[in-house]
């Protein structure tokens, strides 16, 4: 029975400078197998891969507890390398492929084959050459078992995205002795044939007796292609079970899950919204790289707490940050009733919005410079505030700075401390500190909580909810955690593939969330698509 | 010549395509009719200069191709060079073993330089080049401490020859007129041929006992066939003619394309022979014919009494042509082998490399050691010609003037090939021979032209830096025109065409 068994992974657990990301979890494939492995963001997913490669990530953080076995027998995997003897392959989600490489060269990159020459025989084997008659052979034969009809010796670069997917796959089939192969988010960047393609090139692989793990978040995909699913959620195992057993429905809702029940509670009580518009968006595209936006639709009540969920590299990121003028965008933009102008950069700004960046370190603070001047610095950009002429204000400056410390409780020794050596939190707070300084009319709040412990996860959205309350500012809140948009939002939108597929109520239930999640409209007033019918 | 080549690759996307060069191209037939100066004199100068400085040229394209960008830290390899000059002045050795000498001592310098610099260089990936030329700035100092102080200070030289009288340090100039110049432009072919010969021969014979003691039949004939082919190459040299060309060290000109035609129509029919027997190739007649009709053309142009006088005019070193050739070929293969497999991918993308399994740092490291190497020996090769080491002066310029021509040429900080360094050379070293007298022509003063082409050296490496730069920055902006949507759509259709569809 044990050697039914090409991967068994059990009981590990793995923690992050104090954080447990993975919780005694086990993960076991069978031979020949598609076995789905599925979770939301955050879910452990990356981190389990992770550390089936042995990748260096895991290594340099004190390493992991559990076991691994391959085909039956103990295994250690200490770096890429051993995975990839061990018969591990690997389909990125982002490819690994080189643009000026041809398709032979890209499928045996690192594993050319040579023909001794004078030179190698005095100097080592380094120095034979390629030989490129059997390598395209093999690239040929590559090809042709994912069925790819592509000439080998083309060069990558300007081919179809979908091409280039299979290249990789190609790629990993061509290595010697593969007997495990993970797709990870395969079909994210496909259109609908070319997943279609893909998932029967999956099932001919797994018919030649190599396991699949896959890694996705569309689930009629894990219902038309797996044999059975594990289901984690925040670092813990939530199921294993055959997918015949299951159906799309359960999966959803044991991906989503409520997860922490006391602490944060979904809003209830209803807020006063105002009757006016804040933000009308119409057909907005945003060109961010990995989170485009493609024709969005949305009105956002005065006063209301907006949410924005959905998956990573869905697209909910490039609303606030196509609006602020952080990436190009086009569309329309209507601030409580003026036009947005894209080409004048900062405009939004001007017309009194107020962006907390998901990206903190990077576009949030200025980290080598004080608490002080990281408050006031957007005021005093756009606003002239904390100014003397064009001298800074000290006093003024000095004040503002030390009330807001105290109104958000920023743990900090001074004004004047760097903000680089605060914690990820109270960073964070300096971030809605400055946001805040400018008066704005609308605030944006990019992934709040990311990289933020629990405690202080509760303060931001406390305060969040606190500045709502208190000014009746209109909050728009951008996250990767659904458990947080459902504990402070009014309404939420779902983001997925670049679209709005739902907007729903905080109380809806898991199920729900998780189809909208996958991409499969429900409930905003259109039809339940074909996928969603035909699986219930 | 210009012209003809450019209608072949349609002139104006090669133009676009090539900016600086095109440039060149103009200033130096500018320089040439404005400097009055005649052919003969420019194709003088400017085969001296090749033969100087081409193969500190050609150190450079690993590098690039690793993508470590242009290496500025072949000036290290230079100075390693010198160094190995100055030891053989110290024992006055002269004659062709006191270039081996010189070699044995410069080389394995030049790797641990080279090696140094490649460990600096992985700590500040993105950064090779400011870095290089910083540490060309650092390496100097050592440099002077070396020679100013620790020789004579430290290690005691009694050499008045080449010691300041009354303090430390070596003297500014060294003369190498009676150890090694000239040694390796004024080396006979033949003595070059003979020795590889013998060395061939003696090896074959090693294997040919191997395979009679092992009885490998097909080994034996294979190396009788050999030491056969040995016995043949040697006995051509006794052709009157062949023999006359090897011992001559000096080709003019006009030998040289005599050579060029008889060796390139023999090379063409033997490749198309071989191919037709061994690759099973079918025979493209027409081809070879307009190739070799190419070649008598040439030959008959020669024939021209004022391109004949022209071409007689003007000698060539023929081994040191022959180096170059040949290191042009090495940059050639190196790419065809693992290693240069290896190179390629890292200079593409360094994470994909480590994913498969390449040792990203050593490959790089390599990259610099054999272009360290190269440039020591290239330095060799320039000072041998030059005759006197400038001894705190002979380096100065090489990094700067070494990339300056191959990005001349055409090449990038990202792409560079033997075509783009020989192409730059020459078109470099024209502007920079004529640009002196050409400025005195049209300003009345040597020292103008003098001015603009030392401003031109280093104007168009921050040109070509910032082009780059500039075309990196600029690439990304016009994505929105088709928003990310179109070409998933448009791919299905093109998709399915490909794709049989088994299922």
């Amino acid at each position: 029975m044990e050697s039914d068994y090409v991967l068994q992974m059990d009981g590990v657990s793995k923690e992050y400078s104090g954080n447990r990301v993975l919780k005694n979890v086990s993960l076991s494939v069978k031979r020949g197998e598609i076995h789905a492995l599925m979770g939301e963001n955050g879910a452990g997913k990356s981190t389990l891969m992770n550390i089936l490669f042995g990748m260096p990530v895991i290594h340099n953080t004190g390493g992991f507890e559990g076991s691994i076995l391959l085909d039956g027998c103990p295994a250690t995997i200490s770096n890429p390398q051993e995975a990839m003897q061990a018969g591990i392959g690997m389909v990125h989600q982002e490819f690994m492929l080189i643009p000026g490489f041809t398709v032979t060269e890209n499928i045996k990159v690192g594993r050319e084959l040579t023909k001794p020459t004078f030179f190698s025989r005095i100097f080592g084997k380094s120095l034979e050459t390629l030989d490129f008659g059997t390598m395209k052979q093999d690239a040929r034969r590559a090809l042709d078992t994912v069925g790819l009809g592509i000439e080998e010796h083309v060069r990558i670069a300007g081919l179809p995205v979908g091409y280039m997917q299979f290249i990789e796959i190609a790629r990993e089939i061509d290595k010697t002795g593969i007997r495990l192969l993970v797709f990870d988010e395969p079909t994210a960047v496909l259109t609908e044939s070319e997943a279609a393609r893909l998932l029967a090139a999956m099932r001919d692989i797994a018919a030649q007796g190599i396991a699949i793990i896959f890694i996705t978040h569309r689930l009629d995909e894990v219902m038309t292609v797996s044999d059975s699913v594990t289901i984690l959620r925040d670092g813990e195992l939530v199921t294993r079970m055959p997918t015949a057993d299951t159906n799309v429905h359960q999966i959803a809702e044991l991906m989503v899950g409520r997860k922490i029940g006391g602490q944060l509670t979904a809003a209830e009580e209803r807020r006063q919204t105002r009757e006016g518009i804040a933000l009308k968006l119409r057909d907005l595209c945003v060109d961010m790289p990995g989170e485009a936006l493609e024709g969005v639709d949305l009105d956002i009540r005065e006063g209301e707490i907006f949410g924005v969920g959905g998956l990573a590299g869905q697209g909910k990121l490039g609303i606030p940050n196509g609006i602020m003028g952080l990436y190009p965008a086009t569309g329309s933009v209507e601030l409580f009733g003026e036009a947005l102008d894209f080409d004048k950069l900062g405009d939004a700004l001007q017309k009194g919005v107020a962006f907390v960046s998901e990206d903190r370190r990077g576009v949030g603070l200025l980290l080598e410079d004080s608490v002080r001047l990281n408050i006031i610095f957007t005021a005093m950009q756009i606003n002239n505030q904390f100014l003397k002429g064009n001298m800074l204000d000290t006093r003024e400056a000095n004040h503002h700075a030390q009330e807001m410390v105290k109104n958000l409780d920023i743990r900090c020794t001074s004004i004047h401390q760097v903000v680089g050596d605060l914690s990820g939190g109270n960073q964070q707070k300096v971030c809605v500190a400055r946001a805040l300084a400018t008066n704005p009319r609308l605030l944006f709040v990019s992934e709040p909580t990311r990289g933020i412990d629990i405690g202080a996860k509760r303060l931001v959205l406390d305060l969040l909810r606190r500045i709502n309350e208190e000014q009746g500012m209109t909050i728009v809140m951008v996250s990767s955690e659904l458990v947080e948009l459902r504990s402070i939002c009014d309404r939420i939108a779902i983001v997925s593939d670049g679209q709005v597929s739902a907007i729903m109520s905080p109380t809806d239930s898991d199920v729900n969330f998780g189809l909208a999640m996958s991409g499969i409209r429900v409930g905003a007033g259109g039809p339940a698509e074909e996928l969603g019918g035909e699986q219930a | 010549m210009d012209n003809v080549g450019k209608k072949r690759f349609s002139p104006g996307a090669w133009i676009s395509a090539n900016k600086v060069t095109a440039l060149f191209i103009v200033l130096c037939v500018g320089a040439f009719f404005a400097s009055k100066q005649s052919m003969a004199f420019l194709l003088g100068e400017l085969f001296t200069r090749i033969g100087r400085n081409t193969f500190l040229v050609l150190s450079l394209i690993i590098p690039v191709v690793c993508g470590l960008g242009l290496n500025f830290g072949i000036v290290i390899g230079a100075m390693a060079a010198q160094i190995g000059v100055f030891a053989i002045s110290v024992f006055e050795m002269s004659g062709f073993g006191s270039m081996v000498v010189c070699l044995l001592v410069a080389t394995p310098l030049a790797v641990l330089f080279g090696y140094g610099t490649g460990k600096l260089f992985n700590n500040m990936k993105g950064s090779e080049m400011i870095g290089g030329m910083v540490l060309r700035y650092c390496a100097d100092g050592f440099y002077q401490l070396l020679f100013l102080f620790i020789f004579g200070g430290v290690i005691k030289i009694d050499n008045i020859r080449l010691m300041i009288a009354g303090t430390s340090g070596v003297k500014n100039t060294i003369d190498l007129i009676d150890s090694i110049k000239y040694v390796v432009d004024e080396l006979p072919l033949l003595n070059v041929l003979l020795v590889v010969l013998v060395g061939t021969a003696l090896w074959q014979v090693v294997v040919l006992a191997g395979a009679l003691r092992g009885k490998q039949q097909a080994l034996v004939r294979k190396t009788l066939v050999n030491l056969v082919g040995c016995g043949a190459i040697f006995a051509c040299t006794y052709i009157p003619y062949l023999e006359k060309m090897l011992i001559t060290t000096k080709w003019s000109l006009l030998d040289a394309v005599e050579v060029i035609v008889y060796v390139g129509s023999a090379a063409l029919v033997v490749a198309e022979l071989y191919g037709k027997a061994l690759l099973e190739r079918a025979f493209e007649l027409k081809k070879l014919g307009a190739r070799i009709a190419g070649l008598v053309v040439v030959y008959l142009l020669t024939y021209i009494p004022s391109v004949e006088k022209l071409l007689r005019s003007v000698k060539v070193p023929v081994f040191t042509f022959c180096l170059i050739a040949l290191l042009c070929v090495f940059n050639q293969a190196i790419f065809k082998t693992r290693l240069g497999q290896n190179m390629r991918t890292v200079g593409q993308s360094m994470a994909v490399a480590s994913s498969s399994g390449i040792n990203v740092d050593r490959t790089r490291i390599i990259a610099i050691i054999l272009s360290t190497v190269l440039a020591c020996w290239g330095q060799l090769i320039s000072l041998q010609n030059i005759g006197t080491l400038q001894t705190y002066g002979a380096h100065d310029t090489v990094g700067q003037f070494a990339i300056a021509a191959l990005l001349v040429g055409g090449a990038s900080v990202h792409r560079a090939n033997n075509r783009q360094a020989l192409l730059g050379v020459v078109l470099f070293h024209t502007l920079f021979i004529l640009s002196p007298s050409a400025g005195k022509e049209l300003f009345g003063n040597a020292a103008i032209g003098e001015y603009f082409r030392v401003f031109i050296a280093y104007g168009v490496i921050a040109l070509s830096l910032a082009m780059h730069a500039w075309k990196g920055k600029s690439a990304p902006k016009i994505r929105l025109t088709t928003p990310p949507a179109t070409p998933g759509e448009g791919t299905p259709s093109e998709g399915n065409g490909a794709v049989p569809e088994p299922a």
